[in-house]
């Protein structure tokens, strides 16, 4: 069953999604919670996939708080009221 | 036999003995399997400074004009800093018996967070999703709310940054390569690497060649650097002092960060990458010094690959490409 979660989008990205700070979506998995994303705002897509459709090595998907990497990844299920955070490396000095 | 002590004189400048220990840092030539085309290619090891990045030259700098004007006195110094040079002022700022208060992204790497902690700095974590202008914009909060606890030192602003390196990674430089460096390459985040050297090399020859370093989109993996189109561009960047622009990409940089570490024993962080990648492009487009003489690029390397441990699985990916 998708369930309704909410996706925090980082500065750096909020351009491509309208100037959004926060998507809210309905999904299953954290995988297809990013695939609902990226099919709505498509610019979003290049920057959080390489060409081999893979996440690209740098951005790390936080659900919770927690790094996805140390659940089941994109695979991870959703719960109502997840929010999922797309955190980048940092610029600055 | 006379047994010889070799100590750092700190007499002349009653400064901490580890202040003395920042720059003169080691140009080391990248063997030619990884130079494309004519030219030497000559790498800053800035990691080598006791903080362990570039960003120990401008947190002194900052430092001794804190102290020399009095703004220090009875005060903390206060930053907003990526990581880097949070960790050179605390770093300094402990040996001097300064108080530091950082305020950093919470996703700055656990590396970073650790050193901060051992050296004693205060660190206010600032929303990750709001990136380096977050922490910016909590330094001044910080600062308005409390001027009389804290010296908001703004590297983003202070002359004293650019400073820094045009009075020692710029003369640097020049002796090491007895004046034949043709082209300046270095990533910009605050800019004053980039402008401070590039302004002492330009005096000492003007038609030298200065290469700014930047992520090819706002949203990457370059850490400590900064895509200036979409970002709060630092006062402290001139842009007449920049000759070209070059965009990397995070996977080219990843790539080149894989080869220094395999082909050259040099494991160095992401943005020294994304100045190799660049610099690499050049030699390989064939470009040549400025009266048409061999190549001679200087590449900063800001820090080292340890700082990213954590982060290593980057490297292991098989490439896309
Ligand atoms: C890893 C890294 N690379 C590059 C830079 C950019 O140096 P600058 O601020 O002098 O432009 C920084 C600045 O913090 C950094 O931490």
């Amino acid at each position: 069953m998708s369930t309704s979660v909410t996706i925090l989008i980082p500065s750096a990205l909020r351009p491509s999604v309208a100037g959004l700070v926060e998507v809210s979506v309905e999904a299953k998995t954290v995988g297809e919670a990013l695939g609902v994303l990226t099919s709505t705002h498509q610019r979003v897509k290049g920057h959080l996939y390489g060409e081999d459709g893979r996440l690209r090595s740098f951005v790390n998907i936080y659900l919770n708080d927690r790094d996805i990497r140390e659940l089941e990844r994109e695979a991870t299920p959703l719960a109502a009221g997840d929010e999922i955070a797309i955190v980048p490396s940092m610029a600055g000095g | 036999m006379a047994v010889g002590v070799s100590a750092i004189s700190t007499e002349a400048t009653h400064e901490p003995a580890v202040w003395g220990l920042v720059g003169n840092t080691p140009l080391v030539p990248l063997v030619s399997g990884s130079v494309p085309g004519e030219g030497r290619l000559l790498l800053k090891a800035e990691w080598a400074n006791p903080s362990g990045s570039v960003k120990d030259r401008a947190a002194r700098e900052i430092l001794r004009a804190g102290l020399r004007s009095g703004a220090l006195r009875g005060r903390r110094l206060l930053d907003a800093s990526s990581g880097n040079t949070a960790v050179g002022y605390a770093l300094l700022g402990a040996a001097a018996g300064i108080g530091v208060t950082v305020c950093v992204p919470s996703n700055a790497s656990p590396e970073r967070r650790g050193l901060l902690a051992a050296y004693g700095a205060e660190l206010v974590e600032t929303d990750p999703l709001e990136g380096s202008d977050g922490a910016i914009r909590r330094a001044r909060e910080l600062a308005e709310r409390w001027p009389e606890r804290y010296w908001y030192a703004d590297q983003y602003s202070h002359a004293a940054n650019p400073r820094a390196h045009y009075l020692t990674t710029g003369p640097e430089i020049w002796q090491a390569t007895s004046g034949a460096v043709t082209h300046l390459v270095a990533g910009v985040g605050t800019s004053g690497t980039l402008i401070g050297t590039g302004r002492y090399l330009k005096e000492r020859r003007r038609d030298i060649y200065t290469i700014a370093v930047e992520p090819d989109g706002p949203f990457h993996g370059l850490e400590g650097l900064k895509h200036m189109e979409t970002a709060i561009v630092p006062p402290v960047y001139d842009a007449a002092l920049i000759d070209a622009t070059v965009h990397v990409s995070t996977e080219d940089a990843e790539v080149r960060v894989r080869e220094l570490a395999r082909e050259e024993g040099l494991y160095a962080g992401w943005s020294t990458g994304a100045a190799v990648s660049a610099a690499r492009r050049l030699l390989a487009s064939g470009a040549r010094g400025p009266r048409g003489e061999e190549p001679v690029v200087v590449v900063i390397g800001p820090d080292g690959g340890q700082r990213y441990l954590s982060e290593v699985g980057r490297l292991l990916r098989d490439p896309a490409h």
